[in-house]
């Protein structure tokens, strides 16, 4: 009976336990225990939420391993934490200390504009971030273990969200309806690993757990995304940003599972304080934009 | 044959799919009135403090526990802490086995793993003797059992990982994952 740690099964695994689940982001404990007693399925230890990080400008970098080890100890759910895009040393780091989840993100600073991380060769499953069929796939075939769509972070505007879940959705419906011997110059179009397209194909739908990320702020937005069927949502600046933190994540954490019951999402979006402010994306100029890093 | 999944959160589609080829009728058990009619239950893997919190909320815990005195019920990871009595810590159980049981007692997801195991009452619903292959992410384990209880499974080291109490079953690990289908076989044998 011998036992294989680190395969792909098992940190595919872990995202298929997150289903149907809230990872909200936290920037110290006690945001931390808020968000466990909301129920959130995960959290994501970092140093400033997004909409933070856009304020304050200058570059962002994996969070203080000190800060990540103390949220790990204080809750019982899987910790997260973000590392640069191609910095494969913060994620060694990040590894060494034990933490659940790896976010390769565009939400920090990259750390090189050509390269991501080779996934592969770590114990620790990553998630990845994609606007896009052809992005998310390049990033399985690095051996990402979970996509989640980048939306626009720290915006509070789920325009770009609802963008890049109907844009890698529609992708997949497209891919399903191609006759194969079409898949290779669409694979060639889409800058995608032939195989994981054709197990595309085959599934009707990513091969790893594909979450909601970047804008959303509400129990309606939480379960917008539900329907439009991703398998779960990052909630980012849009919980700890608001007027009552606790009861906004409850009331996310409830509209993500009953998404589908317009009565109880009607409920639990009574008198939840203040969302947070937020930017609007259509006005926004371009160089401020981060879903664009990635390549 | 109606077998309910509880769907507040966790893998409850993949238990679905595996339902569904072996010819059960599925429904998603969220809120207390879906629980009518069916002939059994399996709570899946995920997070068991999120599905606690979400089912006290949503009046699930009493129906819960009703409907495991009358009907098979199957906890998987998550599913298994939440049906057991005791796991160390305060948070909403529903309290139906008599198992004791240790959260993420493998360490965190870097220990996560794979192994096949023996489990001979799987022969009951398959009679070729072979290894049952198992994924354990982030997985409990069962610490001790009362009277009454059956152990199904344990690792070479003795740690027991999966155990039954009459229509009641508990396991570690995730049968959903991995493709063979015999315990959801001998679950459905269960619920009938």
């Amino acid at each position: 009976m011998e036992q294989k740690v680190g395969s792909f099964e098992v940190k595919k695994g872990l995202a298929q336990m997150l289903k149907g689940g809230v990872i909200m982001d936290v920037v110290n404990v006690e945001h931390a225990k808020i968000a466990e007693d909301a129920g959130a399925c995960a959290v994501m230890a970092l140093e400033r939420v997004p909409a933070d990080i856009r304020a304050d400008g200058g570059v962002a970098r994996m969070s203080d391993p000190d800060m990540i080890l103390k949220i790990m100890d204080a809750v019982t759910i899987p910790v997260m934490a973000k590392c640069r895009i191609g910095h494969f040393v913060e994620a060694q780091i990040l590894e060494s200390i034990g933490v659940d989840y790896i976010d390769e993100s565009e939400v920090l600073t990259p750390a090189d504009e050509a390269h991501h991380i080779y996934k592969h060769n770590f114990k620790v499953p990553f998630v990845c971030g994609c606007r896009n069929l052809g992005e998310a796939l390049r990033r399985i075939g690095e051996g990402a273990a979970m996509i989640r769509t980048k939306g626009e972070a720290g915006t509070g505007d789920v325009v770009e969200a609802v963008r890049h879940a109907r844009t890698v959705l529609g992708d997949i419906r497209r891919l399903q309806n191609m006759p194969e011997e079409e898949v290779m110059a669409y694979s060639k179009e889409i800058g995608a690993p032939f195989e994981v397209v054709m197990e595309t194909r085959k599934l009707g739908r990513l091969p790893v757990v594909n979450f909601a990320a970047g804008g959303i702020a509400t129990p309606a937005d939480a379960a917008l995304m539900m329907q439009l069927g991703v398998d779960g949502v990052f909630v980012g600046s849009g919980i700890f940003k608001s007027g009552d933190p606790a009861r906004r994540a409850t009331a996310i954490v409830k509209a993500t599972t009953h998404y589908n019951d317009p009565k109880i999402l009607a409920e639990v979006s009574r008198n939840l304080g203040e969302a947070m402010v937020g930017r609007q994306i259509s006005v926004m100029p371009e160089e401020e934009k981060i879903a664009t890093r990635g390549w | 044959m109606k077998i309910g999944v509880l769907a507040l959160q966790g893998d409850f589609a993949e238990h679905q799919s595996v339902l569904e080829y072996l010819g059960a009728e599925v429904v998603q058990v969220r809120l207390p009135v879906h629980l009518a009619g069916l002939n059994g239950l399996i709570i899946p893997g995920g997070e068991s403090t999120t599905m606690g919190k979400l089912a006290e909320a949503f009046g699930l815990m009493q129906p819960l526990r009703q409907f495991g005195r009358e009907h098979a019920i199957w906890g998987t990871c998550a599913g298994a802490i939440l049906l057991a009595k005791e796991v160390g810590r305060d948070q909403p159980l529903l309290g139906l086995m008599d198992i004791t049981i240790e959260r993420n007692a493998f360490g965190r997801q870097v220990d996560s793993f794979e192994v096949d195991l023996s489990v001979p009452a799987l022969l009951e619903v398959d009679p070729v003797d072979r290894p049952y292959h198992t994924v354990f992410i982030r997985a409990p384990i069962i610490e001790s059992v009362g009277k009454g209880v059956e152990i199904l499974a344990a690792l070479e080291d003795g740690r027991i990982v999966a155990a039954r109490q009459g229509h009641l079953l508990a396991t570690s690990f995730h049968p959903e994952l991995t493709g063979d289908v015999r315990f959801h076989r001998y679950f459905m044998e269960l619920s009938k």
